[in-house]
């Protein structure tokens, strides 16, 4: 019996469930040196704005106790060069790639949704309303229930057509399940989850902040309990609503553990910067595991970790 | 991107410590075929299951064992902290993950020039592979070293003998000109008539090198530091503010389009700030 390693968001269908995390991966060329990227379930692109963005000032980072603090601040050079440059390389590259986008406002969402529904060969567009490297918390759309719903619902009635919309949402609030239940009842197909945890690093040298930004976004395995305990509060509340699960998985046991909690496929991020091939190495040894514990397929392991609750 | 970077287990071959700071050789494979002075490597530390989820960055200090499938990379390190030390204390037989080369190299002129090297602490580890690549090319190179105290000046014996003149600084006067590189350099570029600099070290040095070399005309090469994440050009954290051709302020990827740069090109005194007109600054 062969194994089925496919895995579905929504309606759209991988070859496999291993996806590079927004903001990780830039869009696709540097890892292309180092593995075949069409091995990839899909590539998901850094967070495109509307306008070119030069991001936050240096120093921008400060390693963790098994992770790592950021605060880039989205750099990148918007929408339209982002349509010019980069979406052809990866089209032509024959890459499953799915689009990241940011807005500063809901009409920031609305224009880049119509920027995209033009481009035929796209797997599903991330929908990021939860980057902590915004001037004004206020502005985390994915923190509140109303800002939430309504930059999906401005993506929703952009978008046409049938391209799968995720929203990428912050464990940074008091009741995640709440913001899930919004952005699915606003249109959202899928939820991708975690994006990173507030932080803060202080220098005891200079005694002030370390990032010149003050506070960043934690990832790195230091926040994968906190990915695995909030893809598996969703999924108990939203059983039949894909995930897309990430937050410091770095070998197949990591991504074992958010599939079990309910993630149907898995984003590789910060494990990129510590190993090029990391996404590689995650997705043969998560197949291996797989099929050792007795799965014939992918898709009847996501959230078996369920299991006892449901007997 | 350096197009030769590949990622490969190298092993130890020999590891000693030379004053402040650990000589080691690794066996690297074709790759060091491939690598130019300045360039760098991107080497995992802590081993399997480490807390430490980041490359660290190291210059290449020499490339050396040409033959097809053998070659050795060359490395200064300086265990200074938690990832630093975990690779010096490797010993021989060991395997490290490393990536490499990384980023840009120093340019070579074409014609014979007199070139002035400037390292810093262990900055001064790419710039003797760069010395014998000038001196092979019929340049001149007169070369400074600084340090804040002897122990931390590197120039191995046959790091001397492939330079004209060797000028050294140390803060504490413990060896050589007490004071910095900085004051030993508008005098060097007028006697020996120098055409270019290179250099590379904290980027304080760097700074103050660029002033002088704008003052007095001359062109300037330098090697940046800035704390990287992943040395491939996927994380965006080590940019810094560069001045394009177009001269439009642009935040580059010192692992991409550095680390070797145009020193009159970088804004040096942006202070945890965009500098105002920078593309794409809020």
């Amino acid at each position: 019996m062969s194994f089925d390693y496919s895995a579905s968001l929504g309606n759209t269908r991988f070859e496999n469930p291993i996806f590079t995390a927004s903001g990780c991966a830039s869009s696709g060329r540097e890892l292309s040196q180092f593995f075949d990227i069409r091995q990839l379930g899909a590539i998901v692109t850094k967070s495109i704005m509307v306008k070119p963005r030069s991001g936050r000032a240096t120093p921008r980072m400060a390693e963790t106790p098994s992770g790592m603090l950021n605060s880039i601040g989205l750099q990148g050079p918007g929408v339209d060069i982002f349509l010019e440059k980069d979406i052809p390389w990866l089209l032509e590259q024959n890459v499953p790639t799915v689009v990241s986008i940011a807005g500063e406002s809901v009409e920031d969402y609305a224009v880049l949704a119509r920027k995209m529904r033009g481009i035929s060969g796209l797997k599903a567009l991330e929908v990021n309303i939860s980057c902590p490297n915004v001037e004004n918390r206020g502005q985390v759309f994915a923190c509140n229930s109303t800002t939430a719903r309504a930059a999906i619902e401005a993506v929703r009635r952009n978008i046409g057509g049938e391209l799968p919309i995720i929203a990428k949402l912050t464990p940074d609030v008091t009741n995640i399940v709440e913001i899930a239940e919004e952005v699915v009842a606003a249109g959202a197909d899928g939820l991708a989850l975690i994006n990173t945890v507030l932080g803060m690093v202080i220098d005891t040298n200079t005694m002030r902040p370390k990032l010149a930004g003050k506070t960043g976004g934690l990832s790195g395995p230091a926040i994968r309990p906190v990915a695995v305990r909030a893809i598996y509060q969703v999924h108990a509340a939203l059983p039949h609503v894909s995930i897309l699960g990430m937050g410091g998985v770095s070998n197949g046991r990591d991504a074992l553990e958010l599939i079990l909690a309910g993630a149907s496929a898995v984003s590789i991020g910060t494990a990129n910067f510590g190993n090029p091939s990391a996404t590689m190495l995650v997705k043969r040894e998560l197949e291996e595991l797989l099929i050792s514990k007795g799965f014939s397929s992918l898709k009847e392991a996501v959230g078996y970790a369920h299991r006892a609750e449901q007997l | 991107m350096n197009k030769f970077a590949e990622q490969v287990v190298a092993e130890v071959v020999s590891n000693k410590r030379v004053g402040a700071y650990h000589h080691m050789v690794l066996s690297v494979g074709d790759l060091a075929n491939h690598a130019k002075p300045g360039n760098f490597v991107a080497i995992s530390v802590g081993g399997a299951g480490s807390s430490m989820v980041l490359r660290r960055a190291f210059a290449i200090y020499r490339a050396t064992g040409r033959e097809s499938g053998v070659g050795y990379i060359e490395l200064v390190v300086a265990p200074h902290g938690q990832g630093s030390t975990w690779l010096t204390s490797r010993s021989a037989g060991d395997g490290v993950d490393l990536v490499g080369p990384l980023g840009t190299a120093f340019g070579i002129p074409t014609q014979p020039v007199r070139a002035l090297l400037v390292g810093g602490g262990y900055g001064s580890a790419p710039l003797f592979g760069l010395s014998e690549v000038l001196k092979s090319r019929g340049c001149r190179v007169d070369m400074v070293l600084g340090a804040s105290s002897a122990m931390k000046i590197y120039a191995p014996l046959e790091g001397k003998r492939s330079v004209n003149s060797l000028t050294i600084t140390t803060d504490d006067g413990s060896t050589g000109i007490p004071g910095k590189v900085s004051d030993v350099i508008p005098e060097l570029i007028e006697n020996n008539q120098i055409d270019i600099i290179y250099s590379c070290g904290p980027m304080g040095m760097l700074e103050a090198i660029t002033k002088i070399a704008v003052e007095k005309d001359v062109m300037h090469q330098c090697a940046i530091e800035e704390s990287m994440a992943c040395g491939i050009g996927i994380c965006m954290t080590c940019v810094l503010p560069i001045k394009g051709e177009d001269g439009v302020i642009r935040m580059l990827r010192s692992c991409i389009d550095g680390p070797v740069v145009n020193g009159e090109n970088v804004i040096w005194d942006s202070n945890r700030e965009i500098p105002e007109g920078t593309w794409g600054a809020l």
